[in-house]
This record gives structure tokens, C-alpha cells and sequence, in this order.
């Protein structure tokens, strides 16, 4: 099957500065894709390489086989869904409607209208006068309206109160269950995508982490406690993430496909959040460059 | 025999526990307590994510190990349903036996354990016991 998106040696620069750096992901079809890092990691500019509202400065991105935005029929295949969006405050839910009716061949109104009843949305309000979770879900109607074989969701849920934000992830999950479409979502907070994403990517300071199935990561990704010791005297084959260590306690959290045998080691499972966190430490601490006492992996 | 949805999932995302196996849990102890019995229907996976906000592979995931252990069954189109009673007999003997746990805990707590001390003892005391039974 095609790869929702493929990308290879991918950069994007703004200026001297780069926004993403060679990144090389292939994201198989019918997956919830969580997209996480800290703000300015470079999460939205991949996004937008994805929809084509960027072009790359190097390499190569192709999105369900095409190349993004190329004409009329690839742009009708993704929906995409900007932070903030809906833009214009001075439309009405009618006209964000009539909007996507306009744009899109495939539009579905039947299904746009039922959602926005569903959500007790009056046609005539203005999207200025919706609070931000009907804001949320008014920009997600519009998007899968198009019936869409892909959406991608900047920071859909990071400005939204805890209850609109259950309730947007709710509908999406809906959709997603109902439709098989495939989705790319962002976020800087990982609790957001922690239930609703089967396979995740790290990105940090421009640069992808770690990326894959959230099942393979989880196996691949154990938590060793046990008596102080050395990095470096782990196997080739256990790369260490995350290490904590007190004057007789090694806490580490490691990369390793094989079982870990050492019985030295309490071995732990570790959770999306504890994964994600020991990614964005290591890329941090890289970046600044620390190494008192702490051997900073690549 | 169709009486609609008779189990509400929910998760505890502080357990560690994967979801989907929370999922898998939930029936089993459901179906073990009788609270579940052949001919029930699970939730639909459908039903399951726009209610938990959760990606609809993990529901899948649960089903799928619930029917290969052989107490679901998926019908096509219309859904999942218990294949198997487990509860049956024993269940009758559920009533006494945790009255008399009732007793224990009582007693437990007259000893003055508190409720971490209680459950460390009981698991410890289950795998040794657990263990002599298989070996």
C-alpha cells in the first residue's frame, strides 16, 4: 500500500535558520499519526511541507503517492486543518460551508450539515462568536466534509479547555473509526495524543527523535534500574536515552530490540510519556551541549 | 439473544497498563463475575472510541485477543458478542467467599495494617501459593 507520507533527507530553511533538518519518515496508511515536541521544534513547518503551503528547500516529500498540492484532485485527498482555524472570524458556519462546497468536488453536505447539528451550531453565527472546542470542531466538520483520505491537524486540541478537548479527540476517533481516514496530528503536550495515536514521531530542534508504531516503541524501550554503573558498559546493542544515576543507583532508560538479560537490571516498561520526555531530554541536552557527567548519546 | 450494551469501559491512564489490555481486563473480570454472560454484546468499536476518545485499532486489538481466547465471537455486520458463561456454578460460592475476605480484611486492619500493607500481603500470598499449585 502507499505510504500516507514518505519523505527523505526533507529540509526546510527560513533564512539561516532551519526549520527541519533531514528528515526521513515513511508513515504507512491507515494510522493516527501523533506528531510531538516543544513548541518550535519545527512540527508545524512539516505540516505544511505535508499540504503543500511550504515547498522544501532539500530533498523530497510525497503524500498519499503525490507530490503536495500538485493540482485540484491531490488537494481534494487531504484534509487540513491550521492552528487556529477557522481563520475568519467574520464568516458565518454557513459560509465556511458554502466555502468548502465551493473548493471541493467531493464535498459532503449532508454529512457537514448533521455534524454542525449535532454540535448545536446555528448556520447563522459567526465562527468569532463560537467558543474555541465549537471553533475546534466547526474547522474539523469542514475538513472531513471534503472526505479527505488524509488529515492533518495542527495543534487541533493545545488551546482547547479539557472538556472541548475530549470532545474534539472523541469526534475525531469517530471519524476516524467510521471513515478509515489517516491522520497526522500535532502537539507540544503528549497526555493529547497518548490515547488516540498508534504511531508517533518525535521532533526536536528540528530534527526527528524517533518516530514508529507506539506498540514496537513501547517493546523496544524498557526502564533498567540497578546498581550504579557506566553507560558505556552496556551491550552495542542497548542504546541509552535517558540515564539517572545517584552515588549507588543507575536509573536508565534504553533503546533495545533484544531482551535484556542482565539480571542485575529490574526491568520496567515505560509509558508513551516517559518515551517521549527521555526523546525531547536527550535532544535538549544535546543541543546544549551538557556533558558533566552525563554522556549525551546521538 | 441481543440486550444491547451491558458493559461500560473506561480506562485508568495512570495504571501503565495498556489501554488495550485494560480494555481486555474489563471483560474478563465482567465475564468471570457474571456480570457478562454468553449472547451479551460488547460495545461497538464505534461506540467504544467516541466514548473513551481513544484510537479505534486499540478496540480492535482488545476484541481480537478477547476472540482468540475464545470468549468472543464477532458477527459480521453486526457485532460483538460473548461466546462463553465462565461464572456458571462457581459463582454461587462468590457470595460466601467474600464475606469471609470481608472477615479477613477486618481483621487486617485490627492488626493495623493500612490498605498498601493489605494488598502487598494478598498478591505476595496469592504467587506463593500460586506458584506451589503449579509446581
Amino acid at each position: 500500500m502507499t505510504a500516507v507520507l514518505e519523505a527523505a533527507g526533507l529540509g526546510k530553511r527560513f533564512g539561516r535558520r532551519a526549520a527541519l533538518s533531514d528528515c526521513t519518515l515513511t508513515i504507512p496508511p491507515g494510522k493516527v499519526v501523533g506528531l510531538v515536541g516543544p513548541n518550535g521544534a519545527g512540527k508545524t513547518t512539516l505540516l505544511q511541507l505535508a499540504v503543500g503551503l511550504l515547498a522544501p528547500t532539500s530533498g523530497t516529500i510525497t503524500v498519499l503517492g503525490a507530490r503536495p498540492a500538485v493540482n485540484a484532485a491531490q488537494l481534494g485527498r487531504v484534509g487540513f486543518v491550521a492552528q487556529d482555524a477557522p481563520t475568519y472570524a467574520r464568516f458565518t458556519v454557513a459560509d465556511y460551508l458554502r466555502l468548502g462546497a465551493h473548493m471541493n468536488p467531493a464535498w459532503d453536505n449532508e454529512l457537514a450539515l448533521s455534524r454542525i447539528e449535532a454540535l448545536g451550531l446555528d448556520l447563522g453565527q459567526r465562527a468569532g462568536s463560537l467558543s474555541g472546542g465549537e471553533r475546534a470542531q466547526l474547522a474539523l466538520t469542514v475538513a472531513i466534509a471534503k472526505r479527505p483520505e488524509l488529515l492533518v491537524l495542527d495543534e487541533p486540541v493545545s488551546s482547547l479547555d479539557p472538556l472541548a478537548r475530549r470532545e474534539f479527540l472523541q469526534a475525531l476517533m469517530g471519524v476516524v473509526s467510521r471513515d478509515s481516514v489517516s491522520v497526522v496530528l500535532s502537539s507540544h503536550l503528549v497526555a493529547d495524543l497518548e490515547r488516540v495515536c498508534d504511531y508517533l514521531i518525535v521532533l526536536v530542534s528540528s530534527r526527528v527523535q524517533v518516530a514508529g508504531e507506539v506498540d514496537d516503541l513501547l517493546a523496544a524501550h524498557h526502564r533498567l534500574i540497578g546498581p550504579r554503573r557506566a553507560e558505556r558498559s552496556l551491550p552495542a546493542n542497548q542504546l541509552v536515552i535517558e540515564a539517572d544515576h545517584t552515588d549507588k543507583q543507575s536509573t536508565l532508560l534504553v533503546r533495545a530490540e533484544d531482551p535484556i538479560l542482565d539480571p542485575a537490571w529490574t526491568v520496567e516498561p515505560v509509558s508513551v510519556e516517559d518515551l517521549v520526555l527521555a526523546y525531547m531530554g536527550r535532544a535538549a541536552a544535546a543541543k546544549r551541549g551538557r556533558r558533566n557527567g552525563l554522556e549525551v548519546q546521538r | 439473544m441481543n440486550r444491547g450494551n451491558v458493559i461500560q469501559f473506561y480506562l485508568d491512564s495512570r495504571s501503565g497498563v495498556a489501554p488495550y489490555l485494560q480494555l481486555v481486563h474489563q471483560v474478563r473480570r465482567a465475564i468471570r463475575l457474571g456480570f457478562l454472560s454468553a449472547g451479551d454484546q460488547l460495545p461497538t468499536v464505534h461506540d467504544v472510541v467516541t466514548r473513551l476518545a481513544i484510537n479505534p485499532n486499540t478496540v480492535l486489538k482488545a476484541y481480537k485477543e478477547l476472540e482468540r481466547d475464545g470468549l468472543v465471537g464477532a458477527r459480521q455486520g453486526v457485532g460483538t458478542f460473548v461466546a462463553k458463561t465462565l461464572s456458571d456454578a462457581s459463582v454461587a460460592a462468590h457470595g460466601p467467599l467474600r464475606e469471609d475476605l470481608k472477615r479477613w480484611l477486618a481483621k487486617a486492619r485490627q492488626a493495623g495494617l493500612d490498605e498498601e500493607s493489605i494488598e502487598a500481603l494478598i498478591w505476595d500470598t496469592f504467587r506463593s501459593v500460586s506458584g506451589q499449585g503449579v509446581a
